[in-house]
């Protein structure tokens, strides 16, 4: 079984799908009819890359009325952040600082 | 910085590895709220129409003021919000938070955050958009790990 890390990362190594997550970066809401208008793609196509971001969490519906909103969810990428950049970045930067304390001990 | 317009309806979702009830008592208890919520505690009774209120340091200062708008636990928490840690953000009008918890398939809930009525609240809208999800991962690492996030 996938785990969420795993369908984020699926989620967002498609140009299309990357491209749907900025539209409603600048603009949260949208109905798939305002963001078919803005992909060379049929309806079906944009629907297909819109249900895999829901799946994944990055991207969350809401109805109102007759209309599905759809609504940029950070959360996701804020947990792969916490998870797999912060980390490294720690590492990287003890690793400089194991660097000085080396050099200057020698010195 | 952000360079997205902010967002008069915003809305954060987050599956956690928990019950409903502990999602619901993380949301509600101020022992959990102050390990996520950048150390608030939460006071409320959570009856309709009686006041919801974020306290916050030694002096017990309030950073945020609303009231209980809807309460059924472990489903939904309805309130309104005004953020009062920020001087330009206290003078704007009561914008209003949704929480709800949805119990999924296999022993993992979801927990949804709206931020909504905020049309007339730009500076709340632009300070919490960034929060949310920074208290939502929080909440999701304490539930699941029993550990507050670092920092």
């Amino acid at each position: 079984m996938p785990t969420d890390d795993d369908l984020v990362f699926r989620a967002l190594a498609d140009p299309t799908r990357r491209h749907l997550l900025d539209r409603l970066f600048e603009r949260d809401g949208r109905t798939l009819t305002e963001l078919e208008s803005e992909l060379e793609m049929t309806r079906f196509g944009v629907m297909k890359h819109l249900r895999l971001l829901e799946e994944a969490g990055l991207v969350v519906t809401r109805r109102e009325g007759r209309q599905k909103l759809h609504y940029l969810n950070p959360v996701p990428i804020r947990l792969i952040h916490d998870r797999w950049i912060d980390k490294y970045r720690e590492r990287q930067v003890s690793a400089l600082a194991d660097l000085k304390s080396e050099l200057e001990d020698t010195a | 910085m952000t360079t997205m317009t902010e967002q008069a309806t915003q809305v954060y979702a987050v599956f956690i590895r928990a019950t409903p009830e502990q999602v619901w008592d993380a949301i509600t208890k101020p022992e959990f709220t102050t390990k996520y919520f950048h150390g608030t505690t939460i006071e409320s009774t959570f009856e309709p129409g009686t006041p919801y209120l974020s306290v916050a340091g030694e002096e017990n200062e309030t950073v945020v003021d609303g009231e209980i708008l809807e309460s059924d636990p472990p489903k939904t928490l309805k309130h309104t919000w005004r953020a009062l840690y920020d001087p330009e953000t206290a003078t704007e009008p009561h914008s209003r938070v949704t929480w709800e918890i949805e119990p999924q398939e296999g022993g993992v809930t979801k927990l949804t955050v709206t931020h909504d009525q905020l049309e007339a609240a730009p500076k709340t809208a632009a300070s919490v958009a960034g929060g949310w999800e920074y208290i939502l991962s929080g909440l999701k690492t304490l539930l699941e790990t029993g550990e507050p996030l670092q920092g």
